[in-house]
């Protein structure tokens, strides 16, 4: 391999690239729409629960029951309805997340302690609001229960109100607040993005219009050419990764609680990878249409499948099985280690093998891929 | 002849499916000539020349270039040899300058040497005030002289010239005739393809391929002299018409 072939290639690529003005916006008005926007946009706090409660009993408790359902600031009792069927229809309508129904007697049987069943509908076509809303009206009605047998019940010989009490605090996200964890994770899709579809287009256009038969049959080394091509893009996917940072402190007040070094160090390898896997693919394409259609559809596994917006854990076996294999999920994890929990590179150096075993998969894989002849 | 053949071919073929591309040909080419390449579109004259140059490999036959076999030696071939395509290989969003840095240094030239051919090149040309022009703005003339430059940049004892003239005015072509034979001169040999009948005039000798098949091969004077001919043109449809197209 000589240096001074590279260096042509480099040098040429860039000044292709600052050539045209298009490119320099993209380079930098992508991240900072993407990181400004998406974050607001991608919000799972469930901030308020619509509740509609069906009050059969009328009794005293059941209207202290319903007064401490909508004190809750996470609930709205919006509705009264007169009946259960009368809250599904408001369901149906999409006005209402769950109708709680109390049933007749239930003071009568809370008192005497006979069970009386409280049965909550829970809107289910949206799971998150699903989930987290009943979430909610669980810990209210349990929070409720503890009262009523501390207040109303004799004192039997055990005392049944747990002596302790279950609470959780959130850990490396005190505030649990969604830009901490959505912008690490929009910025690695966005460092994704930009180096994987201008390293693909950029080959499969040299195919197109013919400037890359000049080279085929030029000295040029496969491995040459690759790096050549590759090079470029990798800088330009760390000037992003920079901007990305910089909209991240500014912005939103999001520093890295671990070292910044690490970062940088993790995505230098990881856009080997990347960009090792789009030549690849470009070594197929002999359009630009193609490569894209390609690209994207390899995108949006990786990105789905990430854990960017569903959490890994909550994903069937085969699946979290594949984000092994998935070098966009690694990214996410080890970013959200080293920016929330500041994770070191001892922490998350079985990230860093898996990514340097696909790194070293995939950059021979694409240079042996291309061909100078036919 | 002088020495070594620089390029010889035996009976090299290439199919592309069904369709039989290059049909055994066979033929010679000697230090110091400018050998020609004559066909009509799609007789198979490009594909014969990329076999050569290592950009495709042939389905069978011999062929040795510069002493390199073009099956296990393409990459030495094209060490050593220079290759203007059809198509225009420049890039036109880089300027003139731009375009000889890289091909200069993607053929490992060093900076030193590399400036002082473009000197030399750009004064030939006279395109010194436009070097830091984007070669987009050039005519179509002056690009493709700019092509046959950087073709040459490395210096190659052999340069193939995949019809360099096309789209180019007849005061152009002449011109780059000139220069190509100006090359031929300082010792080196040059493969060119062409479909213009007159231009084959230029050539030392000339083959004349029809249907994947070389129909005729000699110098413009015997070839005139032995199918009684006029001109390349008459040849040329002589023997299209007598090959059946």
């Amino acid at each position: 391999m000589k240096v001074r072939v590279i260096m042509a290639m480099i040098r040429k690529e860039f000044a292709q690239f600052f050539r045209d003005p298009a490119n320099i916006r993209m380079l930098i008005v992508m991240p900072v729409v993407q990181l400004l926007l998406l974050p607001l946009a991608a919000d799972y706090e469930v901030k308020s629960v619509r509740v509609c409660i069906v009050d059969s009993d009328h009794s005293p408790l059941s209207h202290e029951l319903t007064a401490k359902i909508a004190a809750n600031p996470h609930m709205h009792v919006g509705c009264k309805a007169e009946s259960f069927e009368q809250a599904l229809e408001g369901m149906e309508r999409d006005e209402i997340d769950i109708a709680l129904l109390i049933p007749a007697h239930f003071e009568r049987d809370l008192v005497r302690n006979q069970n009386p069943v409280l049965s909550a509908s829970v809107h289910a076509v949206n799971g998150q609001r699903a989930s987290v809303g009943s979430q909610y009206l669980l810990q209210i009605l349990a929070d409720f229960n503890n009262k009523v047998r501390m207040n109303w019940l004799q004192l039997p010989k055990f005392n049944p109100v747990p002596l302790v009490d279950i609470t959780h605090t959130y850990l490396y996200n005190p505030r649990m607040d969604y830009p901490s964890y959505m912008v690490p994770g929009i910025l690695v899709i966005l460092l994704t993005m930009v180096g994987f579809s201008l390293a693909s287009m950029n080959l499969v256009r040299e195919k197109e219009i013919g400037t890359i038969e000049q080279i085929n049959v030029s000295p040029v080394r496969k491995s040459e050419f690759i790096l050549g091509k590759l090079i470029p893009f990798w800088i330009l996917g760390l000037v992003v990764l920079t901007l990305g940072l910089g909209i991240a402190a500014v912005f939103y007040g999001i520093y890295p609680r671990g070292s910044v070094g690490t970062i940088y160090a993790f995505a230098s390898l990881y856009l080997l990878a990347i960009l090792g896997l789009a030549l690849l693919l470009s070594a197929f394409a002999q359009t630009q249409q193609q490569v894209m259609l390609v690209s994207y559809f390899v995108m949006m596994i990786f990105i789905l499948l990430s854990g960017l917006y569903t959490s890994v854990e909550s994903m069937p076996p085969w699946a979290q099985m594949t984000t092994h294999l998935n070098p966009v999920a690694h990214f996410i994890v080890v970013i959200r280690m080293v920016v929330l929990k500041g994770s070191t590179l001892s922490d998350i150096l079985p990230h860093v093998g898996a990514m340097a075993a696909m790194a070293g998969i995939l950059l021979p894989l694409a240079i042996w891929s291309y061909r100078k002849h036919f | 002849m002088k020495g070594n053949p620089v390029i010889r071919a035996n009976d090299l073929t290439r199919r592309f499916g069904n369709f039989v591309a290059v049909d055994r040909i066979s033929f010679e080419v000697h230090p110091g000539e400018l050998f020609g390449f004559l066909g009509a579109n799609g007789a198979g004259k490009t594909t014969a020349m990329r076999m050569l140059s290592g950009l495709i490999r042939p389905t069978s036959g011999t062929a040795i270039v510069l002493g390199y076999d073009v099956y296990r030696q393409s990459e030495a071939i094209k060490r050593s040899i220079g290759y203007m395509s059809q198509r225009f290989s420049l890039y036109e969003d880089l300027t003139i300058m731009e375009n000889i840095r890289f091909y200069g240094g993607i053929y490992g030239l060093n900076a030193h040497l590399l400036s002082q051919r473009a000197d030399e090149m750009l004064t030939q040309l006279d395109l010194k005030h436009q070097r830091d022009q984007l070669v987009r703005s050039l005519p179509t003339g002056w690009r493709q002289k700019l092509a046959f430059a950087v073709a040459i940049l490395h210096r190659p004892r052999l340069v193939f010239l995949d019809e360099p003239t096309g789209g180019v005015d007849p005061i152009v072509r002449r011109e780059f005739w000139e220069w190509i034979l100006d090359y031929v001169a300082q010792g080196n040999t040059v493969f060119a393809t062409t479909h213009y009948m007159d231009e084959a005039e230029y050539c030392s000798r000339l083959s004349v391929m029809v249907n994947g098949r070389i129909a005729a091969i000699g110098s413009p004077l015997e070839l005139r002299g032995h199918f009684g001919v006029h001109d390349m043109e008459e040849l040329f449809l002589n023997l299209a018409a007598s090959t059946g197209t």
